[in-house]
């Protein structure tokens, strides 16, 4: 059940093999096998609860994973191996991690007491210690590129939803991240604003941004999407082409599921 | 009770209400009695010989008095910086994940908040009995040289408060929404990154406000070091009453001066509540002050004004 597109890119860029994660005594990833190569889109689609945001957490180390192997550009994430023994890592070498991965969260979470370019600029300037000029002047050229280069003086509280996510992505894309991980990103929009965000992120795809998007945007998914992968219960369901998976699905649950949200 | 009314045009509204307000005789006849007691009381005291009433005058400006009230402000400025300070070590130590550092903030706050900050007085007072000298190798130096009486009471305010500060940060911090750190963490910002850029200027809002109430309480705290004869203000104030046997006097004058001060305090804490609570709640702009409740029944609709009088 691996989504394999080996075939169209020449590397993969994130690889989950087996990959288990518990809380407590509820296992919500029962054995994720994935690989996404470089410049690959990639939509997870399922039921609230099936997994997939878990899933994603795990890919930049916010939740730690049980079992099984995850990497990123070839990097074992979260551990270091030696042999055949695993060592954790040590925070910092976590955050060195991080840097690669940007992150788009559904509610946002921007820094409520930073302008809209002190939130772009905060990253470049305290993690990859950039000079706080030319990262003002970078940081200007990704709210121009996101649209909102006449909001950087505002605070997130003056900015509608669709606005604020749009800065959550330029913050992200601040870092150079070879990687972007969103974890619904339209769910908390008014549905008017869900479209701004989606261009943005259409743009970013068009780049050639290696992606993966947590979402229930179905639309979104079969127009960008290189490979669809729908979960339910913790485990990979169905993977292929958007065609595929949502136009002619093959496992009773993805039929069940798309024949409710479509 | 302030019925705010809205400035905007009536053209196609309904006619306001005006309406008699429900008659509220109770409160008039309980604010007389009030009243007639406070009078009884004032006059009982402005008229009792006993209180010396030409002492407090002399004394209420005298220069000793008012270099103790000096002391009283360095010892309460010194212990809350330092306790500020300590507190927000004690309570990142407290959240933190390593287990020693948390054990040794919880072992902290357990000693120090556990026994009475006029006991901490005392004992820091009295150090040099079971430390003749301080210091480690063939580096030492008398006790009591480096704890004198007022190091012995900054001491003990200082590190009693940092117990007291650690609580209202950690309350802070925990009221900071926990997809700040995880946005701040994708970003690849470190642990102690985070705190500092990211989550204790968010918790300034919700530690601000008690801090005033713990900068106010530590202003009168002081008064305990005057047992280890301490000379902030209430110590000196104790030993003039001794001295000439003014003790009621000089008490009268030690309140004087403690509540101006905390006068001045509370007021510049309200000012600065109202400051934090801008844009967060619309409530605390328009709670009517306790002239414009008790006279709010008689007057009709009106916009609110901040300190309304008649």
């Amino acid at each position: 059940m691996t989504a394999t597109t080996a075939a169209t890119t020449a590397t993969t860029m994130v690889l989950a093999e087996k990959v288990h994660k518990s809380f407590g005594h509820v296992e919500v990833l029962k054995g994720i096998d994935l690989e996404v190569g470089n410049g690959e889109v990639v939509c997870l689609l399922g039921p609230s609860g099936s997994g997939k945001s878990t899933f994603l957490r795990c890919i930049n180390h916010l939740e730690r994973i049980d079992g099984g192997r995850l990497s990123v550009d070839g990097e074992l994430i979260g551990y270091r191996q030696n042999g055949d023994k695993l060592y954790e890592m040590h925070e910092r070498e976590v955050a060195a991690q991080r840097r690669g991965i940007g992150m788009v969260f559904q509610r946002f979470n921007l820094f409520p007491h930073m302008t809209a370019l002190e939130n772009v600029m905060e990253a470049p300037v305290q993690v990859r210690k950039e000079a706080k000029a030319s990262a003002r002047v970078r940081s200007l050229e990704l709210l121009e590129r996101v649209g909102l280069g006449d909001k950087a003086g505002n605070y997130p509280a003056q900015l509608s939803g669709g606005q604020q996510q749009r800065v959550a992505i330029a913050r992200a894309l601040a870092m150079k991240p070879k990687l972007m991980l969103f974890d619904e990103p339209t769910s908390a929009l008014d549905p008017e604003l869900v479209g701004e965000v989606l261009d943005v992120m259409k743009d970013l795809a068009a780049e050639g941004m290696t992606m993966i998007v947590v979402t229930h945007e179905i639309g979104f998914a079969r127009e960008v999407a290189d490979t669809v992968v729908f979960m339910d219960g913790g485990v990979v369901v169905e993977a292929g082409k958007p065609s595929d998976v949502i136009g002619n699905p093959q496992h009773p649950r993805t039929q069940a599921f798309l024949s409710k949200v479509l | 009770m302030s019925a705010v009314v809205s400035a905007a045009p009536a053209a196609s509204r309904p006619e306001l209400i005006t309406a008699v307000p429900v008659r509220r005789t109770g409160q008039w006849i309980s604010a007389a009695v009030v009243v007639a007691i406070v009078a009884l009381l004032v006059w009982s005291v402005a008229t009792n010989e006993n209180l010396q009433w030409s002492v407090v005058g002399d004394y209420l400006f005298d220069g000793s008095i008012l270099r103790g009230a000096v002391t009283t402000i360095q010892l309460t400025v010194l212990s809350m910086v330092i306790g500020v300070v300590l507190g927000v070590v004690l309570a990142v130590m407290r959240l933190s994940a390593n287990p020693v550092l948390s054990v040794v903030s919880n072992a902290y706050l357990w000693l120090f908040r556990g026994t009475p900050v006029l006991v901490q007085v005392v004992i820091w007072f009295n150090l040099a009995l079971i430390f003749p000298t301080l210091g480690f190798g063939s580096f030492s130096v008398e006790t009591n040289s480096v704890i004198t009486t007022f190091g012995a009471a900054l001491l003990a305010l200082a590190l009693n408060e940092a117990a007291y500060m650690a609580e209202v940060v950690r309350g802070g911090i925990l009221s900071v929404d926990r997809g700040q750190t995880e946005a701040a963490h994708a970003l690849g910002l470190t642990g102690s990154q985070t705190m500092r850029r990211i989550v204790l200027p968010q918790a300034m809002r919700v530690i601000v406000p008690p801090t005033g109430n713990e900068l106010v309480t530590m202003l009168k705290t002081t008064s305990l070091v005057a047992v280890i004869g301490g000379t902030e203000m209430f110590g000196v104030a104790q030993a003039i009453g001794a001295r000439d046997f003014t003790t009621f006097p000089m008490l009268i004058v030690a309140c004087f001066w403690y509540l101006a001060m905390t006068s001045v305090l509370s007021y510049a804490q309200s000012k600065l509540e109202r400051r934090f609570a801008r844009g967060t709640q619309a409530g605390i702009a328009n709670t009517p002050g306790t002239l414009q409740r008790l006279l709010g029944s008689r007057l009709p609709a009106r916009t609110a004004t901040p300190g309304g009088t008649r």
